[in-house]
Order: structure tokens, then C-alpha cells, then sequence
């Protein structure tokens, strides 16, 4: 039996154009630029000059602030400009740019840790320097998930659910490198001392299952859980309850459930840690899309411009109408290709057309699919209604800030009202009027 | 370099279902065919008219109304065609052009459009219509002529009548007509909803159609079934009792088109529950203690207006709500 959630949607998921293609090594380019937030928290403070000389590998950015996660080198090379770039959220950041070499020098400080002589606090250090975050999109740095989970936590979940369409990287990493994944899930055991490590696959990756199996430890230490193909399976409160039948406490973390939710390739990132002390610096990127010639799972080193990925995929079929970074359901708009490959970046899609439906006068025939397609159980026609018509109270009254905004009653809305803005709006209305009192 | 001149940048989610407005009206108006081929069969081409001017009355007034008070014209949507049907089935066959238009103009303009049109009427404007008409024509509103013989294409002159299954089983007497007679359809009536087999099979596709879900229509009927069952009458047991209030009046129409209107049921999965159930035990009372024979309709219309009290208490619980712990008195008096 396969574990799910109640509500989601079942969209096309559009991923046999790239889930059958091996991952693709694209060579580093000339110049990476690397933007100093590619996480959930404060920014990096450059840590290099202009003129050094850098190794693969090295930490070129770091902040003190408890939520952070430092910047490491994607090539060897030499620092040319620390200047503002533009990068995927739309504006410009400060960003360490890196002349390549060519010659990929590893950091020689960089070695093999033991887990086995280390305590949690050297683990969840070393975590933090080696700056890896939550691959899955939200980035949200991993050694503060792993310090604030443990002694709360008793069951750790690697997500495998890869639910956004069109996205494969995850998939892919599964089925070409799955000894990373289970290695990375026997080291969460080892790290949160749980018995069990819940590996949570959706059924569209059937063909990942035998080859995940193969390495699953005897001791049983890392189990595959077969999870049902749905969106937003792969959210961390919903993958918890498939998994757990526990709810994440409204306005609360995962450790407040005594659960946590680690990506993939973020297990994989921690296993290639272990095993050769090399930081994050390369990330896995599905390039789809209908406006893509020839669609591609791509390993690029981050920093890589996106410009570079495209290049790489045949260029377009047609001028793009859309430009997405990540998934279609919660993937970021984009208008510019001179952006670089971060630590979150799972997909790149291009479409012909816009794909997303919108009508001149919007009317909700209260037909009640947002209803039960909401994942958080909320009224979403309720709260867009209110989100410029009623009071703050009414917001509260319909929960706005729960929403986790996956898209999913944007996408059934057979009025195409535009109920995520809506919603964003309304949130942004709660959150203003909850900060003034 | 590439051409990124035709981007648009706009907010998450990037893909939308094919579902539409439109496609989910037509789908109501093909679920309402098999219906309308039995009412010609039984009544002849005056169902046919009957229909036609309805439905072309609803569509002019939506028409009319978008134009004379420049808003966006909302006819493309088919809502109003569905109306017009909907208006149609409920009348007896022999209802007069005229009053149909009148119908129609009340239950589109009067019942949806001043109440914000698609979506934020409170009630379901068929019903509503209807409602008017039962108010002020009685008598062309309960002449039910006689099944299989051939009707005057637009006079009301000659008409045979004869009694329909729901007047002997007020009288708490089993009809004439035999069970499946009644499921077919063979049987006096209103236009449309005589054949609960047909209505059925428009059930079915909306089903699969993913038009409307099992919780309303199964909760009225059920309800209905239940009660009946229960508060038999008659000298043939309960369950042909049961049978015949099941598949006689408006019930099937009902459950399965009207109390299942978007605009006017509740949007909550347990709602729509209590609504349907609302509807069944209404309908039961009305038919069993009212002064009409059949209470489908008014069930229909109050629990429309209940709807809003239904979805307050039926407001399901978030994912990952806790209890507020109330805090023990002592330490309130502390804090004070």
C-alpha cells in the first residue's frame, strides 16, 4: 500500500521527456558566479578578495548568524569581481564571480570524515562548513535541521517524492547513484540515532525501487516506502503525515513532530561529504519544457549561468513565452538567462506558451474543488475572496497563513481565479497586522 | 543570445487544469439529455417546445441583462442554458409559453444576476423560478396531463389529465402504476423529472465526468429512503413504499442536478453532507405533512439558505490544528 495524504491534485506529470535520459556532465564553465544567499537566512559576507587564487572546494563566504550557510569555490581559479549580480529571485545580490583554471585543484584541507569518532556537535559542524541546505528547493540550511532536531527527533525521512511535474533530477540521482542516497540515509541514522530512516519514493519511480534495494542495508537501518503519485506529496508536513500519520503543529517545525525531511540529494550531498570531504558544489538540473530542443538531466557546478544549460540542451525550439526556475506548480518566474545554477535549483523549464490560463472576469461558481484539493484542509476560494474585500479577522478566521502555497487549488480552479496571489496577498495582509500589535 | 522578447513573468503555479466554466456546464447540459429524449417520448414535441423556449428565454435575459447594464457579457459560459433546462424539467408539460418566459425572467434576472450573477446567487435560480411560478399560476402548475397521448403543440385546449404518483401516495396510497413504470418514467409528471432511470444515467456521467461527487445526491436520497423506509405507509410493505417515494416527483431531478448547483450548496465535504441530509428530511416532512404532494423543491430552496450557517459549522479542521490548552485558572489569577 502506498502512503499519501488526503486533497492534492494529480497534474500531468510531463517527466518522460527527461526521466529516462542519463545525467549529463556539462563541462565548468569559464566564469561560475556565486551568489552570496543561496539558502534560507542571513546572507554570506564574502570571505575572498579580488585577485585570489582559489581551490575547488574552498569556503569563499560565511556569516555568524545561526541560521546561515557558507559558500564554497565550484572551480579553481582565481577571484576576478565581487559585485551585485542579478540571480534567480528576481533582483541583483552580491555575488563572488571565479575565473576558472581549468585545472580543478581540490582544497587540500578537504579529507574523508569518520563519523564513527565524531560527536553530534563535530557532525552538525561539519555540516554546516561543507554549506549544504535543503536540495529540494526551500534551501533551508541542514546542520541547523539536523541541531534542532536532535533528542526531538525519532523519525528521519529522506524525500524522494519529487513531486513537482516535469522534474527528474531526484530521479535520476536515484537510479544512477543510489548507494549516495542509502549511504546518506544509513549516515542520518547513525547521526539522529534512530533505528529506522524512512526512504519515501512516489510510484511514478517505480523503476528506482530494485535499484535502491540493492543497497539497503541488512540491519534495515534505511527502508524504502512506497508513497502515492500525487502533488504535493513531496511537501515536508505531507510526506511526514504519509509516512508518520502525524501532523505538523500549525506555525510549527517538523522537530515539533519528532520528524525531519531531508531531500535526496541532500542524503547524497551528506554521503559524498563523509566519503571525500568535498563541499556542495555541483547540483543535478532537469531542463524541460516544451521550448527546450532536447531536454536534459544536467550535472553543472553551481554557479554555472543558466545561459550555459540551455546552450547545452540545443537551445529553444521557439522564443520562450515562460522561463521557470524549478517546477511549474512552485518554481520561480524568470526573465534573464545570465543567472547562475544554486544550491536549490532542481529544474529550469521553458515553455512555447503560457501555459497558465487566464480569463478577462473571474468568477468562483463555488464548485469547491480548491476546497478538496487543498492539502492543508483551508477554504481557499474564502481566503482569496477576503484577501482584498474582508478584515485581517476574516483572514485569520480562514487560516491565510497556513497556506503553504503548493498552487494546487490554483490549479483545478475551473473559473481560473487567481487564488495563489490572491492568497500571497492575504498572507502578507495577516502578517503586516500580526507584526504591528 | 536568445530571443526572451515574448516572456511573460507571472507567480506561481505555471500550469492550470484544462477543467473550465464552460466545459462544466456543458458536461451538466449532456447529463441532462437522456432526460429530455424520455420526455419526448412520453410527451411528444410539446417537451421539445417547452424546453426550447426556456432555454432561449434564459439565454436572452442573461443577454439583456449583461447588455443593458455593461457588464461583461456572461452568456458564453452556458450557465443560462443550463437554467433554462433545468426551469423546463421541473415544469408540467402543458406550462403556457408565457409563463415559462416569466419563469425564466425571474429565475435569471431576479434570483442570479441581482444577486452578482454566476456563482453568488444564494439560491438555485431553476428553483427559484419555479418557486414563483407554484405562487402565482397554481392551476397550469399542478395540471399534469396524461402520458402518451398527443398534446396540443402550443394551446392548453383538450388536455387530458390524469393523477400522478405522488398525489395517491400522499393520500398515503401506493400508485397504479407499477414500479418500474416509475423508474422508466411512465408515469404523470413534471417535463423532466418523470424517468429516474434517465436522470440516473445523467448522474453517472457527471460522476465520471467529476462534476459533482456522491455526497449530496446519495445524502438526500439516502435520507429520503431511510425516512420513508422507516414511516412506511400502504398495504405492500416498506420497501415498495420506499421504491415508489424514491422514484416518483423530484427527487432524482433534484438530488442529482439541483441541490448539487455550485453556487447554491455548500463547498465543505461534511456541508455537503449535512445539506443533503437537510434536503431528504425536508422533502420527507413537506411530502408527508405538507399541504403540496411534493416538497423537493422547497427542501432545495431552504436549505440554499442555509448554506452559509452549514459551511460555518462544517469549516474543516486544518491540517495540523491543535487544541488551544486552556489555561489552568490558577495561573490566569497569577498573571494578574
Amino acid at each position: 500500500m502506498a502512503h499519501t495524504f488526503k486533497g492534492g491534485i494529480h497534474p500531468d506529470d510531463k517527466k518522460s521527456a527527461t526521466s529516462g535520459k542519463a545525467i549529463e556532465l556539462l563541462p565548468a564553465p569559464a566564469q561560475v558566479v556565486l551568489p552570496m544567499s543561496m539558502h534560507i537566512g542571513r546572507p554570506c559576507e564574502p570571505i575572498v578578495k579580488v585577485g585570489d587564487h582559489v581551490y575547488l572546494g574552498q569556503k569563499i563566504a560565511d556569516s555568524q548568524a545561526p541560521v546561515s550557510s557558507p559558500i564554497h569555490a565550484s572551480v579553481s581559479g582565481t577571484v576576478v569581481k565581487i559585485e551585485p549580480r542579478p540571480y534567480s529571485f528576481g533582483t541583483e545580490i552580491m555575488s563572488v564571480v571565479i575565473e576558472n583554471d581549468f585545472k580543478d585543484e581540490p582544497d587540500p584541507s578537504l579529507h574523508p570524515l569518520d563519523i564513527d569518532s565524531m560527536t553530534s556537535e563535530e557532525i552538525v559542524a561539519a555540516v554546516r562548513e561543507a554549506g549544504i541546505v535543503g536540495h529540494g528547493g526551500a534551501t533551508f540550511p541542514t546542520s541547523v535541521k539536523i541541531s534542532s532536531g536532535l533528542g526531538k527527533v525519532d523519525k528521519v525521512i529522506i524525500n524522494g517524492a519529487e513531486c513537482e511535474p516535469y522534474v527528474t533530477s531526484d530521479h535520476r540521482i536515484m537510479l544512477e547513484y543510489p548507494w549516495e542516497v542509502v549511504g546518506g540515509g544509513k549516515l542520518l541514522a547513525k547521526i539522529f540515532n534512530v533505528p529506522e530512516v524512512m526512504l519515501g519514493v512516489e510510484e511514478n519511480k517505480q523503476d528506482a525501487y530494485p535499484k535502491l534495494k540493492e543497497y539497503l542495508p541488512e540491519d534495515g537501518s534505511v527502508k524504502l516506502y512506497p508513497l502515492k503519485t500525487k502533488y504535493p506529496q513531496g511537501s515536508e508536513k505531507h510526506i511526514i503525515y504519509a509516512l508518520t500519520g502525524r501532523e505538523v503543529p500549525s506555525g510549527k517545525l517538523p522537530a515539533d513532530a519528532g520528524a525531519a525531511v531531508f531531500n535526496t540529494d541532500t542524503a547524497a550531498a551528506i554521503y559524498r561529504l563523509f566519503t571525500t570531504g568535498m563541499p556542495a558544489i555541483r547540483r543535478i538540473v532537469t531542463v524541460s519544457g516544451s521550448a527546450i530542443s532536447n531536454p536534459k538531466n544536467l550535472e553543472c557546478r553551481i554557479g554555472t549561468p543558466v545561459e550555459n544549460l540551455i546552450d547545452a540542451c540545443g537551445g529553444f525550439v521557439e522564443p520562450p513565452k515562460k522561463l521557470i526556475m524549478g517546477g511549474p506548480m512552485m518554481g520561480m518566474p524568470q526573465y534573464r538567462l545570465d543567472i547562475p545554477v544554486m544550491k536549490g535549483t532542481n529544474g529550469f523549464l521553458a515553455f512555447c506558451k503560457d501555459e497558465c490560463v487566464t480569463v478577462e472576469h473571474p468568477a468562483c461558481i463555488r464548485c469547491g474543488k480548491c476546497v478538496g484539493a487543498c492539502p492543508m484542509r483551508l477554504m481557499p476560494t474564502y481566503i482569496y475572496q477576503c484577501s482584498d474585500k474582508g478584515d485581517v479577522e476574516d483572514l485569520e478566521y480562514y487560516n491565510a497563513l497556513d497556506c503553504i502555497q503548493c498552487g494546487a487549488c490554483t490549479y483545478v480552479c475551473p473559473a481560473k481565479l487567481p487564488l495563489m496571489q490572491g492568497i500571497l496577498v492575504a498572507k502578507q495582509r495577516v502578517m503586516d497586522a500580526r507584526r504591528k500589535k | 543570445m536568445y530571443d526572451l522578447s515574448q516572456l511573460k513573468v507571472s507567480n506561481s503555479p505555471h500550469i492550470r487544469s484544462e477543467d473550465n466554466t464552460r466545459q462544466i456546464m456543458l458536461d451538466v447540459i449532456i447529463g441532462l439529455l437522456p432526460a429530455l429524449a424520455m420526455a419526448l417520448f412520453i410527451f411528444g414535441a410539446r417537451a421539445i417546445i417547452s424546453v426550447c423556449v426556456s432555454v432561449v428565454g434564459c439565454v436572452f435575459f442573461e443577454w439583456l441583462y449583461c447588455k443593458l447594464l455593461k457588464k461583461p457579457q456572461t452568456v458564453g459560459n452556458l450557465s443560462a442554458v443550463v437554467t433554462g433546462l433545468l426551469l423546463a424539467y421541473t415544469l408540467p408539460v402543458t406550462a403556457p409559453w408565457w409563463m415559462i418566459l416569466i419563469g425564466d425572467f425571474f429565475a435569471i434576472v431576479v434570483v442570479k444576476n441581482l444577486f452578482g450573477g454566476i456563482g453568488k446567487n444564494f439560491m438555485n435560480p431553476a428553483l427559484g423560478g419555479r418557486a414563483f411560478l407554484m405562487a402565482s399560476y397554481a392551476v397550469y402548475m399542478t395540471t399534469w396531463a396524461k402520458i402518451r397521448t398527443a398534446l396540443p403543440l402550443f394551446s392548453n385546449a383538450d388536455i387530458v389529465t390524469a393523477a400522478t404518483p405522488l398525489s395517491s401516495l400522499k393520500a398515503g396510497q401506493l400508485p397504479e402504476a407499477s414500479i418500474l413504470d416509475a423508474a422508466l418514467g411512465m408515469v404523470g409528471g413534471s417535463l423532466g423529472e418523470i424517468s429516474a432511470l434517465a436522470l440516473l444515467v445523467g448522474g453517472l456521467w457527471l460522476l465520471w465526468r467529476r462534476v459533482i461527487n456522491l455526497r449530496i445526491p446519495v445524502s438526500f436520497i439516502g435520507t429520503v429512503a431511510v425516512l420513508t423506509l422507516i414511516f412506511h405507509k400502504g398495504d405492500a410493505g416498506a420497501l415498495t413504499w420506499m421504491a415508489y417515494q424514491v422514484l416518483s416527483g423530484g427527487l432524482m431531478l433534484g438530488a442529482i442536478f439541483m441541490a448539487t448547483d455550485y453556487a447554491s450548496s455548500p463547498v465543505t465535504p461534511n456541508g455537503q453532507i449535512i445539506y443533503g441530509i437537510g434536503c431528504g428530511v425536508l422533502t420527507v416532512l413537506i411530502r408527508y405533512f405538507g399541504s403540496y404532494p411534493e416538497g423537493v423543491s422547497y427542501a432545495i430552496l431552504i436549505m440554499n439558505c442555509c448554506v452559509f450557517l452549514i459551511e460555518k459549522i462544517s469549516q474543516p479542521v486544518k491540517f495540523g490544528y491543535v487544541k488551544p490548552v486552556k489555561e489552568p485558572k490558577e495561573k490566569k489569577e497569577a498573571a494578574k
